[in-house]
């Protein structure tokens, strides 16, 4: 390739991205979702550099000049949905020879070209929180993902505060992380290997202490402490697979020993603890199901746990996921939609897809509404966002569009096709011409 | 009079499955074989309809008991599951779907292995579901014999319509056998069907030689016996082919032995809809929620509308899950196709009047008809919508459910 134009083409792949950041784009004419206040019918909201700028009624929001106007007449607008609990990826976290693998991260184990995010895109998801699996009463630690087009995990994650990607621990109890030794055969046992993994967590701290400044008196680096002494003092925050009426009470029991911020999982008998989970205000992250069963611990799953949290006075607990594979990313909203059908409201419903749900991941400072400030993470909707007839037509991660149903390539992603289950070809510099190669 | 009716209560009371007299009236009337009806009314007698009409001229007798929705259907066929053969507990004791001991039993009987009282079924009904095409799995070669059942009564018996409906055969990876067993290759799959087919074809030659010469006659085999129903053509061999080339594999082996087929699954329907469509054989789809992985990694929820456009005759199902869910809903497996260019009136046709051609049940289910059945599901508006609800179930005029689902 000559030399000069292997420089320009270089130069184009790596500042399109960054170029339709900075620019302006102003969504027009649709009905808006805020989450965070009352829809708005036609409405304006102006995107400049990832960050929504404004929103509001036609009348009081001027369109600046030279904006890319994106006319959603007829359209809904509303933020990108927030999954708490995705298996996409491929990433495998703990494996076979301990129930407890704290240390283990997500994130060496995820493929970003994985097509499962693509499909993702394509439901309308932007924030994911992509975990290990619940074989473990403790499975690693978890990555939150902004679903952007991207060549490596690190372009895609969330950061902490201190630069390091942000996420939290996967925990399970019940069922699936009963197996043969040295993984627990009872729940007894489950929760009594978990109390010692953080007895010696503290323990190790407290020697740490006890060292101060003498470093040979330091214990030797425990990896899988340093995660634990990360949910202690409250820096991650557990996700916890459970199920079970009993099991979930466990899991409260043990989170106020430790003082670990916990988020339950799936959550399938909400409806029958549900005093004790608003009391113990702990944020429910719940799986929607088409039928009861398929295991023990589901087999009395009930779509109504939503509506039981919200009639308590409690609708901030309520938050869903896809737990893709088990449902499918694509109809995401769905799950909200069937909550509605089992008695919880629309607004409800609508919030623990976006901002409850961000809440979960402690991103609600960032996404999951429609508000000055906010990463301009949104979707576009043909129509009612619980109507099974409404498709996802556009998804857009900070101000840059990842998915357009209009575009033959992307359309594969939302309804499949040849080739869908292969995965994804990402922007690689100077080796394509497409600003957007799918 | 009076003395009467109190005795036809006391009847209905201690024996539910006789069928009562119904009617129902509602918004609209989704007939199927028609016309929808705005503001009609079907009525009910001894289990058939006896009427189907405009509200304003279709009336209703007096003392039957009318029940109101929105939207009332014909009751919903689910062209293929595993329900009450798999229960949704999915542990051992309540898997009877698959037998691994051998990758050919067409000898196994459906009506050996049904729980009427299993609660999918239960499940499926609270959903407008009235008719289920269930049986052994597809997850061996050959897995075993297919029945058709109404999702009511307490026993195989009340619950069966067509007590030998298919034999179940699958092609690809899900009755591919590990280790050094057979079958081990796409090749040795079709082999073994063939040679099943060939072997059940000289049982069939010696039991014609032998005629009324009982001593002539070769022992008698089950395996065989079951394997002649479908050289005979009594019944159809339904074979589970999601990738192309096991789809054409079927289309080869029912030419060769003159089989009535019922292609399943079909994820890859889309790359053979010409020859699909010359055989003239019907395709029972995978469910467009089914997971788009291993073999459906090329599955599309825009096949149905193809197949329509072909004019391939095609049907819904709730299929197959191993684990969560146990079994899909054919509702809503029918709603997301609606939503994905099929169109809600060609959804409800396939999970309906469609779905019963593809089981031969068609004079009987499938619309509202004078003379079908008297089953009907009741909805509190679209049935496809999300946030619909199911509110009732009627099954050969019986109120099998008024349950809020």
């Amino acid at each position: 390739m000559n030399r000069l134009l292997f420089a320009v083409a270089c130069a184009g792949a790596s500042i399109s991205p960054a170029a339709a950041q900075s620019e302006t784009v102003a969504f027009v004419g649709g009905r808006l979702l805020p989450m965070t206040g009352a829809p708005l019918d036609a409405g304006v909201l102006i995107v400049r550099d990832g960050k929504i700028v404004a929103l509001g009624a036609r009348s009081d929001i001027s369109v600046p000049p030279g904006a890319r106007v994106v006319d959603v007449s007829g359209k809904q607008l509303m933020p990108g949905l927030v999954d708490t609990h995705s298996h996409v990826g491929g990433g495998w976290g703990a494996d076979s020879s301990a129930p407890i693998q704290p240390s283990v991260r997500m994130l060496d184990a995820v493929n970003c070209r994985d097509s499962g995010l693509q499909r993702a895109q394509a439901g309308g998801i932007t924030t994911l929180n992509i975990m290990s699996g619940s074989g473990h009463l403790m499975s690693g630690q978890t990555i939150y993902v902004k679903n952007r087009d991207a060549n490596t995990i690190e372009e895609l994650c969330y950061r902490f505060a201190d630069g390091e990607p942000m996420g939290g621990m996967k925990m399970a109890n019940g069922t699936n992380s009963q197996r043969n030794p040295p993984f627990p055969e009872t729940r007894g046992k489950s929760a009594a290997l978990v109390r010692e993994a953080f007895v010696a967590a503290l323990e190790y701290r407290r020697k740490v202490q006890a060292a101060g400044d003498d470093a040979s008196k330091l214990p030797a680096r425990e990896l899988g402490h340093e995660a634990l002494l990360e949910l202690v003092d409250g820096k991650r925050i557990v996700h916890h697979h459970t199920h079970r009426h009993d099991d979930i009470v466990t899991v409260l029991r043990l989170s106020k020993e430790f003082g670990f911020r916990v988020v339950l999982h799936h959550v399938s008998e909400a409806y029958k603890v549900a005093d004790e989970i608003v009391a113990a205000n702990a944020p429910c992250s719940l799986i929607v199901i088409d039928t009861p069963g398929g295991k023990l611990e589901a087999s009395e799953f009930d779509a109504r746990s939503a509506a039981e949290l919200e009639r308590r006075g409690a609708p901030q607990l309520v938050g869903f996921h896809t737990d893709d594979w088990i449902t499918d990313s694509r109809v995401f909203l769905r799950s909200a939609a069937l909550a509605v059908r089992a008695g919880v409201t629309r607004e409800t419903a609508l919030a623990g897809l976006t901002i409850n749900a961000a809440r979960m991941l402690d991103l609600g400072e960032r996404v999951g509404s429609l508000e000055v400030g906010k990463d301009a993470d949104l979707i576009v909707l043909s129509g009612d966002p619980l109507s099974v007839y409404t498709r996802v037509e556009q998804t857009w991660v900070e101000g840059v569009k990842v998915f357009d149903l209009s575009d033959p390539g992307d359309r594969k992603w939302a309804d499949g096709g040849w080739g869908a289950g292969m995965p994804r070809m990402l922007a690689t510099c100077c080796l394509g011409d497409e600003e957007d190669p799918k | 009079m009076k003395l009467l009716s109190i005795c036809i209560a006391v009847l209905s009371c201690s024996a539910p499955l006789v069928a009562q007299d119904v009617a129902v009236r509602a918004e609209l009337v989704h007939t199927v074989s028609g016309a929808p009806i705005r503001d009609g009314v079907v009525i009910v007698r001894n289990g058939k309809i006896a009427a189907v009409g405009a509200a304003a001229s279709t009336a209703i007798p007096s003392g039957v008991r009318v029940l109101e929705a929105k939207v009332v259907t014909p009751g919903l066929v689910d062209a293929h599951s595993v329900v009450g053969l798999a229960g949704y507990l999915n542990q051992p004791q309540d898997q009877d779907q698959l037998d691994p001991s051998a990758p050919i039993q067409p000898e196994l009987r459906a009506i050996d292995a049904y729980n009427a009282r299993e609660r999918l079924i239960a499940w499926l009904r609270e959903h407008g579901v009235t008719t289920v095409h269930t049986g052994h799995a597809p997850a061996a070669l050959i897995s075993g014999q297919t029945m058709v059942v109404k999702t009511r009564g307490e026993t195989v018996d009340e619950a069966v319509i067509t007590p030998f409906a298919m034999i179940a055969a699958t092609l690809g990876d899900d009755s591919r056998a590990s280790g050094d067993k057979s079958p081990g290759t796409a090749g040795k799959q079709s082999a073994m069907l063939r040679e099943a087919l060939i072997g059940a074809r000289e049982y069939q030659r010696k039991l014609a030689n032998a005629g009324d010469d009982a001593s002539k006659r070769p022992d008698r085999d089950l395996r065989k016996e079951a394997l002649l129903a479908l050289l005979e053509r009594r019944v159809p061999l339904m074979i589970t082919a999601q990738r192309h080339q096991d789809i054409a594999s079927a289309l080869r082996l029912a030419k060769e032995f003159d089989l009535r087929l019922v292609i399943d699954g079909a994820a890859e329907a889309y790359q053979m809809i010409e020859p699909i469509k010359a055989s003239g054989f019907p395709v029972i789809l995978h469910p467009p929620l089914a997971r788009f992985a291993g073999e459906l990694e090329n599955a599309s929820r825009a096949t149905p509308k193809q197949l329509l456009d072909a004019g391939v005759l095609f049907a819904f199902q709730s299929g197959y899950e191993e684990y969560v869910p146990k079994t899909r809903v054919v509702l809503f497996e029918a709603a997301v196709a609606a939503a994905h260019g099929l169109g809600p009136q060609a959804a409800l046709r396939a999970v309906t009047l469609d779905a019963a051609r593809v089981l031969g049940l068609e004079t009987r289910l499938g619309s509202l008809e004078v003379g079908k059945d008297g089953d009907l599901a009741l909805y509190d508006g679209d049935p496809f919508e999300y946030t619909s609800h199911c509110i009732g179930t009627v099954i050969d005029g019986v109120v099998v459910s008024e349950t809020v689902r």
